[in-house]
């Protein structure tokens, strides 16, 4: 079970995160889960949306550059060591991970995550197998 | 090997020599004869009417002639000859001023002719080709220079003009159409509707193309020649200096040769006038030595060459002229390193990931120039990985240094936000005069 990612070219110049959400709330779409990469030069937008078809297509429509990656969403328990014990199980089964980060809203007793991992297949098996909760999509679009 | 004119295109060089000795003190004393405007200059650099040319040198003393001599003797300043003796008038888009004006005599025409026949002739046409003429006729010189050219061959010609590509791809499918004469950015575009269209490219019996009017890089025509399965021939020429034909390549593809028994070539130096040593990168001034309505001496044409005098495997012995590699008035000066905007673009075609189009933006921080490279990122496939954005920016950045020479930045920007230009482009944004000097 993995969660469609919006990644989203940035170029370092005043406002531009900001034409990027405001293109996506003038669709009509919800940020859950938010990181950017950046250097001086420019940057990456990675969002995890409530609506990523016409998240998409508004962003596409405004000549962004936007691609779609399968990511991995798992709910940790929110106490400490929640997400170091999920990180563990990716550990010691050898999966790198490449970037975390969190999302925006938090669901009951647990944090939700995004991991982006080398391998979504191996990495879903091992923390089903652990009992980790993973997200669908259908959880993301109600949240 | 294949020539229109062997026995003058293969003479020994102390032959042409001496034939351009001989033409250079005829085309000087002709001009001190039956023109104003080059009778007031010959006489006021003391050249006269030529008598003391002893050698070819000498023609540094004779004095430049330059777009602004045109368009201040426009339209018929320049003429050398009665009205009645001019058969035809073409004349320059003018865009940037007035319209160039070029005065032909029916021997004008003959000798225009050969040499343009020569160029087609060096890009692989026969008496057995049909030749489609997709250049917009008119006042332009491209279209009839090349469709008497290639009558003199004994080509087939097919005034097509240009423009409605669909009734072009069935002429070209239905006469048999082996060459085509184009611009390259409309054999592109007709390649591209030929991948589109319903008839594939093997009802077409395309072989070759003779492309020209407008800047071509070497990735371009390679480009061309890989879509519609044709040899592309390259040619130089100038309304200035009577229109396509002037120089041409032959398949050895290092360079164009000239006609020098109707052209006198050299190289300068822009900012001195001084000839520059031969061998090396310079400005081109070209002399015609049979025009008779137009003669023109020393032009400045304001192209970038060079002049390569090695004798040439195809047999041919006129000089050569590089690739131009831009123009006097787009080259920029960055931390004392000449840059054409063309060096940049042919470095950024053929990458992949990133589009056409660029902007050059030179500032002066601290003292030192800068050249920023801007382009449009069109791929969103290296948003997988930071890392793998970073890679092609600096892939971007090593290709220009191991063009340029020099350190650039390349900014990657969203696709469709450059400038885009109908006519000619404006890409290079030039702040450092006007930003915190």
């Amino acid at each position: 079970m993995t969660i469609s990612q919006l990644s989203i070219f940035a170029e370092n110049k005043p406002g531009t995160i900001y034409e990027i959400t405001r293109t996506i709330a003038d669709a009509g779409v919800d940020i859950r889960a938010l990181s950017v990469a950046d250097t001086q030069d420019f940057g990456i937008l990675r969002l995890i949306v409530s609506d990523i078809e016409k998240a998409r297509q508004a962003l596409n429509e405004d000549n962004c550059v936007v691609s779609v990656t399968q990511v991995i969403g798992v709910a940790v328990p929110d106490k400490p060591g929640g997400l170091a014990d999920v990180l563990k199980i990716l550990k010691d089964a050898e999966i790198n991970v490449e970037y975390v980060y969190a999302f925006i809203t938090i669901s009951g007793k647990n944090a939700c995550v995004v991991l982006r991992v080398g391998d979504n297949e191996k990495a879903i098996k091992i923390l089903n197998d652990a009992g980790v909760t993973l997200l669908s999509e259908d959880f993301i679009k109600q949240l | 090997m294949n020539y229109f004119q062997k026995d003058i295109e293969t003479m020994p060089r102390k032959k042409i020599e001496e034939l351009q000795l001989e033409r250079l003190k005829s085309v000087v004393a002709y001009c001190y004869n039956n023109s104003r405007f080059y009778h007031d200059r010959l006489e006021k650099a003391g050249v006269g009417d030529g008598s003391r040319i002893k050698q070819l040198s000498d023609i540094q003393y004779i004095p430049y002639t330059t777009k602004d001599d045109f368009r201040e003797h426009y339209p018929f300043g320049l003429r050398s000859v009665p009205m009645k003796d001019v058969v035809r008038i073409h004349a320059s888009s003018g865009t940037t001023g007035k319209p160039t004006v070029g005065l032909y005599t029916k021997e004008d025409i003959e000798n225009w002719s050969d040499c343009v026949a020569r160029v087609t002739v060096a890009g692989g046409v026969t008496a057995d080709d049909i030749i489609q003429i997709s250049f917009g006729y008119g006042l332009f010189t491209g279209a009839l220079g090349l469709h008497f050219g290639l009558e003199k061959v004994g080509a087939t010609v097919i005034p097509a003009s240009s423009g409605n590509t669909e009734k072009q791809l069935m002429m070209m499918r239905d006469f048999g159409v082996t060459g085509i004469v184009a611009t390259p950015s409309y054999a592109l575009y007709l390649s591209e509707a030929i991948k589109e269209g319903e008839h594939p490219l093997s009802e077409y019996k395309l072989k070759l193309g003779i492309l020209g009017s407008e800047p071509c890089t070497p990735e371009m025509r390679s480009q061309i020649e890989q879509n519609l399965g044709i040899y592309v021939s390259d040619n130089y020429g100038m309304t200035e200096l009577g229109g396509p034909g002037v120089s041409g390549d032959c398949p050895e593809r290092n360079g164009m040769h000239f006609a020098e028994d109707h052209f006198l070539p050299e190289i300068i130096n822009t900012e001195t006038g001084e000839w520059a040593p031969q061998g090396e990168v310079g400005e081109l001034v070209v002399t015609t030595l049979t025009r008779r309505a137009m003669p023109v001496l020393r032009y400045r044409t304001k192209d970038i060459t060079r002049l390569i005098y090695e004798p040439c495997s195809c047999g041919r012995t006129h000089v050569r002229m590089a690739k131009t590699m831009g123009r006097t008035d787009d080259m920029l000066i960055i931390k004392g390193v000449n840059v054409f905007p063309t060096q940049i673009e042919s470095a950024l075609v053929g990458t992949e990931k990133i589009g056409p189009h660029y902007q050059l933006v030179v500032r002066r921080e601290n003292f030192r120039d800068t050249l920023e490279i801007r382009v449009e990122l069109i791929d969103a496939k290296v948003l997988e990985s930071f890392g793998e954005l970073e890679r092609l920016r600096n892939s971007i950045e090593n290709k220009l240094r191991s063009v340029l020479g020099l350190q650039t930045k390349v900014t990657l920007v969203k696709p469709k936000s450059l400038e885009r230009f109908q006519g000619k482009a404006k890409r290079i944004l030039d702040l450092r005069n006007v930003e915190n000097k």
